[in-house]
């Protein structure tokens, strides 16, 4: 299994008798990035949102880092550890300081002492540049503050494959770019994602791979480059079209 | 204007409808006779303080199976809750006073329940139905992603629980628990009728020696109202402590 972050073979969804996702066949590698898009109810959140078990798919094959998603619940702990997740709405814990939000997963989930955990979830806030921050509570902080530390908290399970859904899209304009800014930095450093989103310049900066998928399909995939100039689909097309226009 | 009527009421003394000289502290026979009303006071709130305790604990220990996925493990919770709810609190109280002894010998166990305990147990129990419902009213309120968070960094649902949801949970149902507590003070008067020796028995007992039913029963009220209000006063400090605590 040469460098395969996350494999998923013929997956299947349902919510109640909605089909939300059609024989999804996905593979991305191990330092990929992977944008995936497409119109809202689409079923994008719900495939990144499978694969680390936030929902349960129904038939087909998951894989992350070369373990089987079944419903053992050692093998989602096991994927979970190696997956971290960065949310639309960020759901941080209101009740704690930003610094306990960060040291809560490595001190009770991986046992680590206080100190360690303090001094790792320092650092990763220096890497997303708000150490300043780390005594006050997430109500405290601006909507793009609250997202950096979101993935902070994430960065700090160490985790070899982060997901992104809409991390961008409950976000005033003015603060989109300094979470993408993280983002794109993380990138750099070589981690493997897969992010939801509709920022398309951070698509093209970043991306390996891009995803289009729409009413439950994987439509289209390609590198950016051929996904932006010339889609193969008159779907992809279409929607590419509403969302550059302006 | 309570105080007002108080004065009202006394100015009539003399008259022979009143007779507050029976409680009067200012004069031997009255004070010993407060004293003896006011010696109940202890009872009343050692009980309530222990069911509340109790019902805590058991309320959580009851309200987490009514919030699983599976409808197997629902039931438990719904039966518990539907069950203990539809129990007045006398029946209950001369069922585990009178019956559970009973029962006990009958499993060959010699676990005697005297008036303190079977009022603790039935306000307990009681009560929990109460609190369980509260508990899952207020973990439901919790959003959802705030679960999703903690899985997604590695929580396994008791770390959950105790971690993320419950701190924030009780902030919310702090209010409903404290009305609990109240409402239970104010039950463990029932525990009179089976001898407890708490405010209402006291008030009771000097009824029947001094005959002064109006006079007695009115302080007796005026104890609760006393008992109420500090923990009013308690509760709304420990809410003011908390709020502050989440405060941004």
């Amino acid at each position: 299994m040469a460098e395969t972050a996350i494999e998923m073979i013929g997956v299947n969804k349902w919510f109640g008798d909605f089909h939300v996702l059609k024989d999804i066949d996905l593979t991305v590698g191990a330092g990929e990035r992977v944008v995936v898009c497409g119109p809202s109810g689409s079923g994008k959140s719900t495939v990144v949102r499978c694969i680390n078990r936030l929902e349960a798919h129904q038939q087909g094959t998951i894989r992350v880092d070369g373990i089987e998603l079944t419903d053992d619940p050692g093998s989602v702990a096991a994927i979970r550890s190696e997956v971290g997740m960065v949310f639309q709405q960020f759901n941080l814990f209101p009740h704690l300081t930003v610094l306990q939000n960060l040291t809560l997963g490595p001190m009770k989930a991986r046992g680590l002492p206080r100190s360690e955990a303090e001094d790792r979830a320092r650092m990763y806030l220096e890497r997303v540049k708000i150490p300043e921050q780390a005594e006050k509570r997430p109500g405290q902080l601006s909507g793009g503050q609250q997202q950096r530390v979101a993935i902070a908290r994430s960065l700090c399970m160490e985790p070899k494959v982060m997901l992104f859904d809409e991390p961008t899209s409950a976000l005033d304009p003015e603060m989109i770019s300094e979470v993408l800014d993280v983002m794109v930095e993380l990138a750099e450093e070589g981690m493997t994602m897969v992010v939801v989103t509709h920022e398309m310049g951070f698509a093209r900066k970043v991306a390996d791979q891009m995803v289009f998928m729409d009413a439950g399909e994987i439509v289209e995939t390609g590198a950016p480059a051929e996904f932006f100039e010339a889609p193969k689909s008159a779907r992809c097309r279409t929607f590419l079209g509403q969302i550059l226009s302006h | 204007m309570l105080l007002g009527s108080l004065l009202l009421l006394s100015g009539c003394s003399s008259s022979t409808a009143w007779g507050w000289y029976v409680i009067n502290p200012w004069t031997p026979a009255g004070w010993t006779n407060v004293k003896f009303l006011i010696g109940g006071m202890g009872s009343t709130i050692l009980i309530s303080i222990i069911a509340a305790a109790i019902s805590i604990v058991l309320g959580l220990i009851v309200a987490l199976p009514g919030l699983s996925n599976r409808w197997g493990i629902r039931l438990i919770n719904r039966i518990y809750v539907e069950f203990i709810r539809s129990i007045p609190l006398l029946p209950m109280l001369f069922w585990v006073f009178y019956g559970l002894p009973i029962v006990f010998r009958s499993m060959g166990l010699n676990i005697p329940i005297d008036p303190f305990w079977g009022a603790i147990i039935t306000l307990a129990i009681s009560d929990s139905a109460f609190t369980a419902e509260i508990y899952r009213a207020g973990i439901q309120s919790i959003a959802r992603g705030q679960t999703e968070a903690a899985q997604t960094i590695g929580l396994n649902y008791a770390q959950t629980m105790r971690y993320v949801i419950l701190p924030q949970a009780v902030r919310r149902i702090l209010p409903p628990l404290a009305n609990q507590f109240i409402y239970i003070v104010k039950m463990s008067a029932f525990a009179s009728v089976i001898g407890m020796q708490e405010l209402t028995r006291r008030a009771n007992e000097l009824v029947v020696t001094e005959y002064r039913p109006l006079e007695i029963y009115t302080l007796l009220i005026l104890e609760y109202l006393v008992l109420v209000l500090v923990i009013s006063a308690g509760v709304r400090w420990l809410e003011r402590r908390m709020g502050s605590d989440e405060r941004g």
